[in-house]
Order: C-alpha cells, then structure tokens, then sequence
C-alpha cells in the first residue's frame, strides 16, 4: 500500500479514510440511539481513532535514512499543508483557545494574529532556502552554513530547551484528553497518551509522522467544525456563524453591559474556594482597551508569537519534505489555509458559547438565574464534580452574578455541545478531535528533538561513520528516551498549558531566528557571530525569565519584579532576540568574512534551481 | 549584472513587498485598535472582526499570492523548476 502509486493515490486513500471516519460518526450516534453509554461511546472514539495512527504508523515503517528525516521528499503540497496544520494546532490550540478568547476577548487575540502571521515570514524568509539547502534537521542548516560542531552544538541546545518545553505541554494535553475519554487518572492517562505518540512515530520516523498527522488532521477539523456549526443553528446563531454573528456579538457588549464586569479580589476567591486555574468573565468580549500600554500589549504578544512561530523546528521541518522549492511555497499557504479553517472558528464559538450562558432570553443562559437553580442543571453538576466549573455567591444573594460564575478554559470547547444540547456523539468526536490535536504535535516535537540529538549530535559530530542501521536505532532509542522524559515531567504540571506552549515560542525566536535568517539573508555573517548570537539570545532571554516569572524570581532574585516596559514572562523573547541580532551583527563584522566557498553556499541556497547543498543521503 | 544577482535583487524586493504587507495587517492596524472598533464590518466591530478573522484571511491570501509572484520570477529568470508534484 504504501509503494509505487501511492503518492498519486494519496487523494483516494484519504478520501476514503474520510468517508470511513463519518460512517463512524454515523454508527456511533446510532449506537447512542441504541443505548450505548456515553462514557463507552467517549471510549470507542478515542480507541478507534487511536488505532487507525497505530496502523498508519506501522504501514509507513522505514530503514531508509532520508524516509526516516524528510519521509523521502515527496510529500505533495496541499498534503503537507494538512500535515503542518495538525502539527502546529496542539491540544492547546484545540482544546483552549476558544476557552482564552472566552475570557480573555480582544486583547486574547493577539494570539490568534500571532500564530498565523508568522506563517508569512515562514514562507518569505525560511521555507524555500532551507528547502533548497537539502538538510535533515533545522540545526543541520545552521552546522553546515555556519560550519563547525560547535555552532551546530549551540543549535541542538537551543532547539532542545524550546522544543521540550511545548513537548511536555502537549503531553500534558494527550494525558488529559486520555484521562477524560477513557475514565482513568491523569497519570495513567499520560503515559497511554505516550505510547499512542511512540507508536506513530517510532517505525517510520518522519515518514509515519507525515502521514498520521494528515489523518489525524481530518480527524480534529472535522471535530471542530461540526460542533460549531451545529451549536450556531441551535441557539440562533445563524447556519455560517464566522459571517452572522455580528449581532451576537453586539448583545454580549449589551449583556456585559447589563450584569456588570466586576473583578473578584484575590482574597475574596481564595476564600470561597475557588478551585486553581478557573476563571471568570471580567473583561469585554469585543471592546479594544484604551491606552498606548494595552495596544503595547497586544503588538508585543503578537511579535512574540509570530516570530516564534518562525523559528519553531517542528514547523520548519516540516518543509523539508516537499518535492521542489516552489511546492515548499505553496505548501506553507496550504498549512495556512488549513490552519485558518480552525483558528477562525475558534472565536465563533466562544462568541456562541458565551452567549448560550450569559444571555437570559435563552433556555440555556444561567447568569442571572437563582444559585440553586443552577446547581441543579446535570452539565453543571457533571463539571463541578470533577472541579471544572464552580460557583461563589460573593454577595449572597443567592442569584447567580456574571462574577460568580468560574470554569476552566478547556470547558468552553469540551462542554458547549452539551450545554447547547447537542448529543452525546459530538462529545466522543470533540475527545477524538483533541486527542488528535495533543498527538500529532507531541509526535512532530518528539521527532524534532530526537533527529537533533541522533543527526547532528551522534552522527556529525560523534561518530560520523556510524551504518545506516545504527543510526535509525540511535534515532528510534533517543525517541523513546525524549518521549518518556516528556511524559515524567508532564506528570508534575508546572505551569497551565497556554504558559508553557508561549515559552516555547521565546525559546525558539530569542536563540534561533535571527541566526536562520541572517544564514540565508546576510552572506558576511559568520561563525563566530553565530555562535556569540545563539548563546547571548538565549542566555539573555532565560534570565529575563527567571527575573520576570515571580515563581522564579523569589528564589533565584529574591522578589518579584515588575516586569520592564510590559515584557512579563509570555513576551520575554522580545528581550532574547534583539541581543541575539545585536551580539551577531557585532560579532560578524568584528571577524574574518566567510569563505569564498560559504559564500558560494548561500548563493546556491536563494537559487530554487541546481542540486541541494547537502546530498540526498548525508 | 548577472542573470543571478538581478534575480536575487527581485526576490528580495518581492520579500520587502510582503513583508510590508504583513506588516499591516499584524501590527500596523491593531496600533488604531479603538478607532477602528468604531466601525463596523458585517456587523462586526472592525478591529474585533480583524482579529477573529481579517487579518488571518488576509494572510491566507499573501500567502498564495506570494508564492505565485515568486514563481514568475523564478521563471522569467530562467531558475524555474519542472513541475514535477
């Protein structure tokens, strides 16, 4: 199956992969009708869903070199661009986005703008060049342009701290999802989590990944988009809610209007008990906050995510798997195209969901309700128990105040079918849809980080002669390795998902994107200045971290520390990546221009055309 | 010139153009966040429909129109490559 044709029957087979998953919808909303629990049909969803990855993963198994870091080279545009799409939209994407614009309104959506508009300085200053240059891994660019282990070293490192740092996030995520699906703890449910991502990745490397993650892409669209749409036809949103709701979104100003935006003193919550990581509605949905410091906000986070976005080895490498420089181009708008399917959904619904609970003329709406009333609702039991939601009547009156009403972000997607009625059978499918999401990002990342260690670490610069076999086993051990250490850590929880998924992005851009740029851009970029850059970047920028992040700063600077011109923990990339260029650019002109043959190499890389820098096999 | 250094001079400018693009629709337009919210678009506040949804479609459409620019360039300086996807 997997030989000869099967890149020109790609089409078909996941056409039918596609009919095949709706005949399951179909069968399982039957099976509702039937009787089947909905704990079981939560079950079935996942496992089967699970077990097609599985397959797919031990179908693309490889023991050729370049299957295994760049699936062969032949993997078609717009397949690549689902494939990057289902990359790139993580559990955190999936599961609480729609929950973030719930809370956090306009000024949350600087995220939104952030991990898409990268995706323009993907296309236009990375893609095609490192395409062009033929490498396996994205520190691979940066060792063979720059020349020597050292500077390759210092990538490695950079591409670890920011790519483990998203892996345990997104393991985090499988393990919740698991948990929830399958009715077992969140420990077991990590490490069921983890050896789904292993399975998909370990037989086939880049290859299995590939192809899985198409999959796995039609799996979590098609999860997002139903809900939606549905949800919008049931509470009066309209049947194409991301062009209709501009009245919906008028009422809510009009309903914050009406019930008040009041923010909850943190002693007050502490002493109703509100449970950690709940939130509550106390900014607006759609007003733009007033003053050069809030639109400094929203730029600063925006900047932070996109160049991130463009200096994330996950995403780039996923470039190096298209046929042709000019498909490398056209698969990044791809990636977009898909990706905008689900990131511009994300606010219909939080608009909707919102909407379903605050406005009082619908069947739904509980805010203005009695207390007890409320409490008696089955969903809202349902999440209380497992501490999802929760209620604190500050002023006890026993009527329910926008400010008394707290949930998890997470809730907003994984509750709203429920709480607009839908059946069960769309819950299964939003479980399948965010485990697909945790997954097939966990599995890029695992595999970012393992053909860093296993490529530039163990074969260029430890044992440069190591057999093809030997490589593939050192590759495949170090994935088990990366993924377990993932899962360990992921099991402690330190910081709530959306935290730790932002430093990844300041990882990567105070350590990684100027040295990829300047590589491609600047020809009298040097070595040396590579490597002073990679390290004053990323040095300067964990500092700042640990400086700005109170949870670091008490012990390490004794105190906490007001954040300089606004730059707090999400942002602190704008303070690694500006000394990273600086000390590069210095650094560069203060050494001997590189050789007529380096330069030579950068030349070759901005022509689409002529052989690869490095081999087919390297 | 050389055929080279023309071509690299067009992509580069060609890299400018969108750039700037993206320069406005990510950063330039939020900078006017409030004056814009005055406005409306489908019903929508402007810069609230921007957000949500404007100026990620607006990229989409960078996206695909920079590459097919690029392409010509490509062919008009003889560096095309054969269609083989």
């Amino acid at each position: 199956m997997f030989k000869g044709d099967f890149i020109q029957n790609l089409p078909k087979i996941y056409g039918t992969y596609t009919g095949g998953f709706i005949v399951f919808i179909i069968l399982m909303a039957l099976a509702e009708q039937a009787g089947v629990s909905a704990k079981n049909i939560g079950v079935m969803f996942v496992a089967f869903t699970v077990l097609i990855y599985a397959l797919i993963g031990y179908l693309s198994r490889t023991i050729q070199v370049d299957a295994y870091y760049v699936a062969g080279r032949q993997v078609p545009t717009v397949f690549n661009g689902m494939a990057t799409a289902a990359d790139w939209m993580s559990g955190a994407s999936f599961v609480a986005l729609a929950g973030g614009v719930y809370f956090g309104g306009y000024t949350y959506m600087a995220f939104l703008v952030g991990w898409t508009g990268g995706y323009v300085l993907v296309a236009t200053l990375m893609a095609p060049y490192l395409r062009k240059f033929g490498c396996y891994t994205v520190p691979d660019f940066i060792g063979t342009r720059y020349g020597g282990n050292a500077v390759r070293a210092a990538s490695v490192f950079v591409l670890f701290i920011a790519s483990f740092t998203y892996v345990t996030a997104q393991i985090n995520a499988t393990g919740t999802i698991a948990s929830r699906a399958l009715g077992i703890p969140f420990e077991a449910g990590v490490w069921v989590g983890l050896i789904s991502i292993l399975i998909c990745s370990m037989l086939g490397g880049m290859r299995a990944v590939t192809w899985t993650q198409v999959a796995q892409y039609i799996v979590l669209i098609i999860a997002y988009l139903i809900p939606v749409f549905w949800i919008s036809s049931n509470v009066g949103g309209g049947i194409f809610p991301h062009l209709m709701l501009g009245d919906e979104v008028a009422r809510l100003g009009e309903l914050e209007q009406q019930f008040g935006l009041v923010k909850n003193s943190a002693a007050d919550m502490k002493a109703a008990g509100v449970p950690g990581g709940l939130k509550y509605i106390s900014g607006t949905h759609s007003g733009v906050p007033e003053g050069g410091m809030a639109v400094w906000k929203y730029l600063s986070l925006a900047i932070c995510m996109m160049v991130g976005t463009a200096s994330l080895p996950h995403i780039l490498m996923r470039y190096f798997t298209t046929p042709t420089v000019r498909a490398a181009r056209k698969s990044v708008a791809w990636s977009l195209f898909f990706i905008f399917l689900l990131y511009s959904s994300a606010p219909m619904l939080a608009t909707l969901s919102k909407l379903a609970l605050m406005d009082p003329n619908l069947p739904t709406g509980i805010i203005g309700k009695s207390i007890s009333e409320v409490q008696s609702i089955e969903w809202v039991q349902r999440w209380s128990e497992v501490k999802q939601v929760f209620i604190a009547d500050f002023n006890g009156d026993g009527i329910l105040q926008l400010n008394e009403w707290f949930m998890r972000g997470d809730v907003v997607v994984l509750a709203t079918p429920e709480v607009a009625g839908l059946p069960f059978v769309i819950s299964g499918l939003v479980f399948a849809g965010g485990m697909a999401a945790a997954m097939s990002t966990a599995d890029g990342l695992v595999l970012a980080i393992s053909n860093a260690l296993s490529h530039d670490i163990y074969y260029k610069i430890i044992n440069p002669k190591a057999e093809t076999a030997k490589r593939l086993l050192v590759a495949r051990t170090l994935l088990v390795i990366i993924g377990a250490a993932g899962a360990y850590i992921a099991s402690f929880r330190l910081t709530s998902i959306l935290g730790s998924v932002a430093w990844a992005f300041d990882f990567a851009m105070s350590g990684l994107f100027f040295p990829l740029v300047l590589g491609v851009w600047w020809k009298r970029a040097t070595r040396e200045g590579a490597i002073a850059g990679i390290l004053a970047g990323i040095i300067s920028g964990t500092v700042y971290l640990t400086w700005v992040f109170p949870k670091f700063s008490v012990p390490i600077w004794g105190g906490v520390n007001t954040p300089f011109l606004g730059i707090d923990h999400l942002r602190f990339g704008l303070i690694g990546a500006p000394i990273c260029l600086v000390v590069m650019v210095v650094v560069s002109l203060m050494t001997k221009e590189p050789s007529p043959a380096t330069q030579k190499l950068v030349d070759d890389t901005r022509i689409p055309t002529g052989k690869a820098i490095l081999g087919k096999q390297h | 010139m050389s055929n080279k250094d023309a071509y690299w001079n067009k992509t580069k400018n060609h890299m400018i153009v969108t750039l700037v693009l993206w320069a406005f629709f990510s950063l330039v337009i939020f900078m006017f966040g409030s004056e814009l919210n005055t406005m409306s678009f489908l019903g929508y506040p402007l810069a609230y429909y921007m957000t949500a949804q404007g100026s990620l479609l607006a990229f989409v459409i960078i996206l695909f129109w920079t590459a097919n620019k690029q392409e010509k360039i490509d062919e008009e300086h003889g560096f095309s490559e054969r269609e083989d996807n």
